[in-house]
């Protein structure tokens, strides 16, 4: 990338150029964020499918959709208040997206112990989260009966959809919290200032690995504004 | 990704991703009280939609940088989400038609 980006056209004109040019569409973007964007996008797919076939099935059914906010009520003090796990849980995630954009931000300037900090806080958010949704399947299957196929609450689709919805966010939000995890190791260690090769990869890596991680980390947020939206409020 | 190793990348002052998260804090607080408050019906729904698609696009938007990004990367990811949206619409209308047929045999017995 020798050309300067800013003396490319912008807006509608930079598109077409982008485009039509014979090298490479994304301008001043690495291979790694684009190729992250990609995903993310056939990410949307399949939870857009689970999305669809949930939606669809609980609108075809003439058996009563379980009330979820009955469902998922939690007791505080001898008194039950809807949806307080789910609410918490909601809460905790978007904090986590917080403190993640904090740590790209501190990658980009370079500075290395704010950075890890923040990831860690970041990957305590998602650990977090997902053991309060283990709690939740726990109470589910366990004192509820709620299974793929039954459950006391009203139409059996209820269960099927609510464990491969809510299990394939916590798969995400479970391998994000491993990535978070090694990304803070690497940061802290200096692996992008001193361009120590990867593991893996063997390959050097800058802080824009960073912002890689905080765009599949947002996704896994986004997935949950959804879920909350369509499953449990709806 | 060595060719981009110690470029130059412009931040962004901490207060914007504060502001965003504060914000998205409050839409979630406002859809969790459409829930509390047992608003039904329409209202309710377009509530939900409503506060749900504003926390995404400020997610995207800002937490992602989409809004800093060039069109290029911008519509390759934007149009096919949209159509995406427009075909769960699509399927949940067709929903209701399954739904009809369901009632008319199963319950009325055809």
């Amino acid at each position: 990338m020798s050309r300067a980006i800013n003396k490319l056209p912008k807006g509608w004109d930079g598109l077409t150029s982008d485009f039509s040019s014979d090298q490479k569409a994304f301008k001043g973007m690495s291979w790694g964020k684009a190729m992250m964007w990609i995903f993310i996008l056939s990410d949307t797919f399949i939870f857009s499918c689970f999305l669809i076939s949930y939606l669809t099935g609980r609108a075809s059914t003439t058996a009563s959709w379980p009330d979820a906010s009955i469902v998922f009520e939690l007791e505080v003090f001898g008194t039950s208040v809807p949806l307080l796990l789910i609410a918490i849980m909601t809460f905790i995630l978007i904090s986590s997206s917080g403190t993640m954009a904090i740590a790209v931000k501190y990658g980009y300037e370079k500075n290395r112990k704010l950075c890890a900090i923040f990831l860690l806080l970041t990957a305590l958010g998602g650990a977090a989260f997902v053991s309060m949704q283990a709690f939740e399947w726990t109470k589910l299957i366990f004192h509820e009966g709620v299974r793929p196929w039954d459950n006391p609450f009203g139409a059996v689709q209820f269960g099927s959809f609510f464990f491969m919805i809510t299990g394939f966010h916590g798969t995400h939000v479970t391998v994000g919290v491993i990535f978070l995890l090694i990304m803070a190791r690497k940061t802290w260690r200096g692996d992008f200032d001193k361009g120590r090769r990867g593991y893996f990869t063997t390959m050097k890596s800058d802080y824009v690995a960073i912002e890689i991680m905080g765009l599949y980390w947002h996704f896994v947020d986004l997935v949950w504004v959804f879920i909350f939206a369509f499953f449990y409020l709806w | 990704m060595a060719q981009y190793r110690n470029k130059k990348v412009k931040t962004h002052k901490i207060g914007i991703y504060l502001w965003i998260w504060g914000l998205l804090f409050v839409f979630s607080f406002f859809s969790y009280m459409i829930d509390y408050l047992n608003f039904e019906g329409s209202l309710r729904w377009t509530l939900i939609v409503l506060f749900m698609l504003s926390k995404a696009a400020l997610i995207v938007a800002i937490f992602m940088h989409l809004f800093w990004e060039r069109y290029a990367i911008v519509n390759v990811l934007l149009w096919p989400m949209t159509l995406m949206l427009l075909f769960v619409w699509i399927m949940v209308a067709e929903s209701e038609y399954t739904l009809l047929t369901r009632i008319f045999y199963f319950i009325l017995g055809g």
